[in-house]
């Protein structure tokens, strides 16, 4: 039995090169995943869908927007900020489930490209999160939503949702790595719903109780939701706090922050599964 | 790969865990074309050392080669050399038996068309070609290992490293991955496998080496060490306690060894060279005496004997 294989290559380019196909077939093992398991594929988008849907009309009725704004123009850009902290969930479980089966020890075990691994994982990923905010987007525009700022500002609103995004991908690959186990994604959902809820995504921050509100101010998810309001030109539960008068600011400050200590985090834990 | 170097070596590896020493000193050589067992129980550092050959984990110091090729200061290379199949099979549940084979085909940088026929062939030869269309959680036991010692398979690497590659498995899946492993050696593959069985490592390996607190305690091929062990064992079990002398008397004869004799279990055992030609020798000759057994039983010597005894020499040298 003779193979042909390419020799391993010293120059840069070539390295690069491969970085970004080996990248790619990670990439492409997940769309597989999706086309493999298209009912769980459509309930995985219909879940955030259905949130949308329940705070829009189960809820709805009851909320009422200080200034006088329509609750679903308020909702939709809480929603959204809300499913991308959830994609934590979505990254840890792929993360963990391929350490503990031994998976991630294989990928490492074969001459790939190791950044390939974190690369592929990312571009899946965001991919998902591209489709999921596609669905929440149509859904929205069904229900009344709409933005009123132009479209590049729109635009810019979707670039803070997946930069939030970014950030939940870089901690669920730590907390994926550090735990290995998928079980554990129960844990992850105990601090994330709270979490998830205790923000300005459904309700202004200044109905809760003072210490809730002032972490619910704090959130990351707030100041996303708070900033893609302003850019869709939704209305929002402005507070008179420099937190709320600062969404833009701190929806590029608090993902850059998670991301600059949890990337470090992940690649040196990755790193280290060979001490 | 020049001939004489070998296919694996491990000189002086060492490897803490806080307190815990998983590789203390383990040297090994694994010839070219060969399949070597190693042989230990659980914690004695045997996932720690294969680990370390196929470059998933760096060693505090020693240095370990295959192929040819450092594992920590050329690891990519060896990586191009080696196979690895885990106690786990480290396959994608979701993708199916081919699309886990391209992937992995594809990650080992074949190209699309060859990553495709690759997968082909190796499905047809672990008789996967049937189910490699369906998800691979869907597959038995013995199947899911199967693709995982193909996916391990697919540079046709010249040393594969198996890590309890039967455990978990119930026989007739064992058997299939037994006939698989030998297959593999049959064409020239050097294999290192590590096992907590004996009986494995007597069916596959050409030699053993038996590690215990990491590091390697007796070596040799399975008969070398089966001498130094001592060998199997014929137990007869008696209807009636009257007998025990002149059945004791009757298995000396026979096996060239002094037969012991347990009077409370109505017991008499001995140790035999040649098993099958005792037993055959024995059973005729119990009953032309007239002695009625309730049990005759070959068997080997468990593995808490074989370490228990490999260990008391060791002591003996050390001491």
């Amino acid at each position: 039995m003779t193979m042909t294989i390419t020799a391993p290559s010293r120059s840069a380019l070539a390295r690069l090169r491969w970085a970004f196909t080996d990248g790619w077939t990670i990439t492409r093992r997940d769309l597989t995943h999706w086309a493999n398991q298209p009912v769980q594929f459509v309930v995985n988008l219909l879940f955030s869908v259905m949130v949308l849907l329940m705070f829009g009309f189960l809820f709805g009725g009851a909320m009422a927007v200080p200034d006088g704004g329509d609750y679903q123009d308020f909702l939709v850009p809480g929603v959204l900020a809300l499913t991308m902290v959830f994609g934590v969930e979505a990254t840890f479980t792929a993360v963990s489930t391929d350490a503990q089966r031994g998976v991630t020890d294989r990928f490492r075990s074969l001459p790939m490209a190791p950044s390939a691994v974190v690369l592929g994982r990312c571009t899946a990923d965001m991919l998902g999160a591209v489709l999921t905010l596609a669905a929440l987007v149509v859904a929205g525009l069904l229900m009344g939503w709409r933005w009123h700022n132009g479209f590049a500002s729109a635009l810019a609103a979707f670039g803070l949702l997946l930069l939030l995004r970014l950030a939940m991908l870089w901690l669920g690959i730590y907390l994926g790595l550090v735990t290995r186990s998928p079980e554990a994604v129960m844990a992850l959902q105990i601090l994330v719903w709270p979490l998830g809820f205790l923000s300005n995504a459904f309700v202004a921050p200044a109905t809760m109780p003072a210490w809730l509100g002032s972490i619910a101010e704090w959130n990351p998810l707030s100041a996303t939701a708070a900033a893609t309001r302003e850019l869709f030109g939704n209305p929002g539960w402005g507070g008179e706090g420099w937190l709320a008068q600062h969404p833009l600011l701190l929806a590029l400050l608090w993902p850059a922050a998670l991301i600059a200590v949890f990337c470090p985090l992940a690649i040196r834990r990755y790193r280290n599964l060979s001490r | 790969m020049p001939a004489e170097e070998p296919a694996v070596v491990a000189e002086n590896l060492r490897k803490r865990y806080g307190d815990t020493r998983a590789l203390d000193g383990f040297d090994l050589t694994v010839a070219p074309g060969t399949v070597h067992g190693l042989l230990g129980p659980n914690g004695a550092g045997k996932t720690t050392a294969v680990r370390v050959f196929a470059t998933l984990l760096r060693p505090d110091s020693g240095t370990a080669r295959v192929a040819g090729f450092d594992v920590v200061r050329q690891a990519e290379r060896a990586r191009y050399r080696l196979g690895l199949v885990g106690q786990h099979a480290a396959v994608d549940e979701l993708l199916s038996g081919r699309q886990n084979l391209e992937m992995f085909g594809r990650l080992y940088h074949l190209s699309a068309a060859g990553a495709r026929r690759r997968a082909g062939e190796l499905l047809e030869r672990f008789r996967l070609a049937d189910t490699g269309g369906k998800p691979v959680k869907q597959y038995s036991g013995g199947m899911r290992r199967r693709l995982d010692l193909a996916a391990g398979l697919i540079l046709a690497p010249p040393v594969l490293f198996l890590d309890e590659p039967t455990t978990g498995l119930d026989p007739r899946a064992r058997n299939e991955v037994w006939d698989a492993i030998r297959q593999l050696a049959a064409a020239g593959t050097t294999v290192l496998l590590t096992t907590q069985y004996l009986e494995e490592a007597d069916q596959l390996a050409d030699r053993v080496s038996v590690i215990d607190h990491g590091r390697v305690v007796a070596g040799g091929t399975t008969d070398e060490l089966k001498r130094r062990i001592g060998a199997d064992r014929i137990d007869v079990v008696l209807r009636s306690g009257a007998d025990l002398a002149a059945a004791a008397a009757l298995l000396t004869g026979i096996a060239g060894e002094e037969a012991e004799t347990d009077p409370d279990r109505r017991l008499v055992s001995v140790p035999v060279r040649d098993r099958m030609a005792a037993l055959s020798e024995l059973v005729p000759a119990l009953a032309s005496a007239g002695i009625t057994a309730e049990d005759v039983a070959l068997r080997r010597p468990t593995l808490d004997e074989v370490f228990l005894h490999l260990t008391a020499k060791e002591k003996e040298v050390v001491g």
